[in-house]
């Protein structure tokens, strides 16, 4: 599904990404970990279409297209889905309005029809059941006011209305109390199929807990440099990274 | 320099000498003592210059003696009754002054309504008290020149009372309406509203430039707003590339009245709003919403100004800018408190976009109290459009313009949704739309 050869890149002029190697297949999970500064939610970001990091060098194709020189927009329409690290508040713009849009010009990318009020309200209910978000989120603007954790929630939410082929979830996590962590969790658990692929970027290993990948790698200095299944997490939780760093810089 | 502007002097004491002789009769009312000291007022002020700090952003003095014929001040130019408001008729009563004279011909039809509406020339012999009370009271010609210019040559113009305990139903809109054939018209026209005790209406003055014809119009409207009354008065200011227009707008409320305006601006070559607020009687309430949506080369300027003389008043502005292309914007907002209004609550604030790094804006509250028990506050933002929300929608698969579109509308949409007449706020919202190019 995913294909990233060497890729390089960096934003004014600094380089960060150097030289990342990762193939995700339909139906996997991957973590991705990693001290701070490693180059986790550039990754993310360069693969969301953020035009402020200019790639150097390297390949990334999504399902069999090079995604490098498309728009964000249209990333995202054909199926790839970033959770933000921190969700921007849009007051003035009502959620209902937002995903309506998002999920019409979507759909009519794919060439289907956009979905009338009615069913387009079903959707929204049947989403939200699933991923447990109170109806008072929906109706304000979007994620105006709210706490943490509910912008986590409704990045979630968001991800189910979507139903994206890819997710990358940029420290979902961080800053989560066990609750809303939960919550988070089970959204992705229950919208993970055969046919789609999530990453997982995250600083700690207990996420790992509730979404249990099938593999992990850890980033260091701009370069997976290990990977291994859930076990490494464990190890990581355990002794930190300044082992995996002193291997690496090592070596070098 | 000087010669040309004693040579501009020279040639506007004719063209006033000349403009009084074709009054005839009517030249030796009070008009006529008030015109006489307007144009030695302009006479001896002439055009406000880049020095004068109240026009120091906004040339247009100059821009209308470069652009003009000012030979034809006070010269009627023919009216060709070609254009066709869009508004629907059923949803307003409608007045039309075309190429700066009323049309005489759907005024009787208005009466019936419960508002008494007649051009300004006649209400001097059917109005003359409230003519004596309040024509030329508010808007001094030694304050400002175009005050003054309009003082001296206008002519016609409307008159418009809503009686004692009326409630207009429908909104009233003015159509200013440039039109017809030749290379610029200039216009002078001056109107008087007055609200009459308990009464409560809406009024819009529209302003087409249907053929893009080269105009200065220098409008002035007076209005008083007697106590009790409720009073909602919307500017709509789509006049194409080619308008120089003035537009001064003084406001005199009285105890427990409560006045709500509106100035929405879409195009003009250089516009200049006065928006002059007196409150001037216990317990008013003054609510000025600005939008102005703009782009190529437009300019816009927003001087507004309430005086709190009387206490227990509140008054809240908040005007909103978007700023496309070469457009350019200026807002002065003053806020006076006198000694004696204590209890004022005074709110402003002036917010901006500028979509382009060509687009400018200055903007400046002043405000000014004396007295010491009052809350006041004033604040003004200028920015771009934020670029974290725009990639937030985008990475959800909605296409850059959509995102734009939806940004930018939910930055309006405050002073938007307190448009209160449907028509006018979807005439609005959509020609926005149309400006920016924005995907709706």
């Amino acid at each position: 599904m995913l294909k990233i050869k060497n890729l390089h890149a960096g934003i004014e002029g600094q380089q960060i990404l150097k030289g990342i190697n990762l193939e995700v297949k339909a139906g996997e999970i991957h973590a991705i970990m990693g001290p701070n500064g490693s180059g986790k939610s550039t990754l993310a970001s360069v693969l969301a279409g953020r035009e402020e990091y200019e790639v150097t060098e390297g390949e990334v194709e999504f399902l069999g297209k090079n995604i490098l020189d498309m728009a964000p927009e249209d990333r995202a329409r054909e199926g790839l889905f970033l959770a933000f690290q921190y969700p921007v508040e849009i007051p003035g713009v009502s959620s209902n309005n937002f995903l309506k849009t998002a999920v019409n010009q979507v759909r009519t990318y794919r060439g289907l029809e956009p979905l009338d009020a009615v069913h387009f309200l079903k959707l929204m209910k049947e989403k939200m059941a699933m991923v447990e978000i109170e109806q008072k989120l929906i109706n304000r603007s979007l994620n105006e006011g709210f706490s943490g954790g509910e912008k986590k929630k409704n990045e979630i939410f968001q991800m189910a209305i979507l139903e994206p082929k890819l997710s990358i979830l940029d420290e979902t996590d961080s800053g989560l109390d066990i609750d809303a962590l939960r919550v988070v969790a089970n959204g992705v658990n229950k919208l993970k199929s055969e046919d789609n692929a999530t990453i997982v970027v995250t600083h700690y290993q207990r996420l790992l807990d509730y979404i249990v990948p099938n593999f992990v790698h850890v980033l260091y200095n701009g370069r997976i440099v290990k990977s291994g299944d859930k076990s490494l997490a464990f190890e990581l939780e355990e002794k930190g990274y300044d082992w995996i760093k002193e291997e690496v810089d090592s070596v070098a | 320099m000087a010669k040309a502007e004693n040579l501009m002097v020279e040639q506007l004491k004719n063209n006033f000498k000349a403009f009084e002789a074709r009054l005839n009769g009517i030249s030796k009312n009070q008009w006529h003592q008030m015109r006489k000291e307007a144009i030695d007022a302009f006479t001896s002020n002439g055009f406000p210059g880049v020095k004068d700090e109240e026009y120091r952003y906004t040339p247009i003095g100059k821009a209308i003696e470069k652009n003009f014929d000012l030979s034809m001040l006070g010269i009627e130019t023919p009216e060709t009754g070609t254009f066709v408001p869009v508004f629907s008729k059923e949803h307003a009563i409608h007045i039309f002054i075309r190429n700066g004279k009323i049309d005489h011909e759907n005024l009787n039809d208005i009466s019936e309504a419960g508002v008494e509406v007649c051009s300004l020339k006649d209400a001097l012999v059917q109005y003359p008290k409230e003519i004596e009370s309040h024509l030329g009271k508010y808007a001094n010609v030694h304050k400002d020149s175009f005050a003054a210019l309009n003082m001296a040559f206008s002519n016609d113009g409307v008159f418009i009372k809503i009686p004692r305990n009326t409630q207009l139903e429908k909104p009233l809109i003015v159509h200013y309406i440039t039109e017809g054939k030749g290379e610029e018209k200039i216009f002078q026209t001056r109107n008087l509203i007055i609200a009459e005790e308990g009464s409560n209406a809406k009024i819009i003055e529209s302003y087409t430039n249907s053929d893009n014809i080269r105009q200065f119009s220098n409008h002035v409207t007076e209005i008083v707003v007697k106590a009790n009354a409720n009073f909602n008065f919307y500017k709509l200011q789509n006049q194409g590339n080619q308008a120089y227009h003035i537009d001064s707008t003084y406001i005199s409320q009285l105890r427990d009245s409560t006045l709500q305006s509106y100035v929405l601006t879409l195009e003009g070559k250089i516009i200049r709003n006065n928006l002059n607020i007196i409150l001037d009687g216990e317990n008013c309430e003054a609510h000025m919403f600005g939008l102005y949506v703009i782009h190529e080369d437009s300019h816009i300027d927003n001087h507004t100004s309430v005086d709190h003389k009387a206490p227990n008043c509140y008054s809240n502005e908040v005007y909103k800018g978007i700023l496309d292309n070469n457009s350019k914007g200026v807002f002065n907002g003053k806020v006076f408190v006198r000694q004696d209004a204590q209890k004022t609550n005074a709110y402003q604030s002036n917010k901006n976009i500028l979509l382009t790094d060509t687009a400018t804006i200055n903007t400046k509250p002043q405000l000014e109290i004396w007295a010491d028990d009052v809350s006041c506050s004033h604040g003004c933002t200028t920015g771009q459009l934020d670029e974290e929300q725009l990639f937030y929608l985008r990475s959800r698969g909605i296409g850059k313009s959509s995102a734009r579109a939806m940004l930018l509308h939910a930055f309006v949409n405050d002073v938007l949704d307190k448009i209160e007449i449907d028509f006018l706020h979807d005439y609005f919202n959509s020609e926005m739309y149309n400006r920016l190019d924005w995907e709706s």
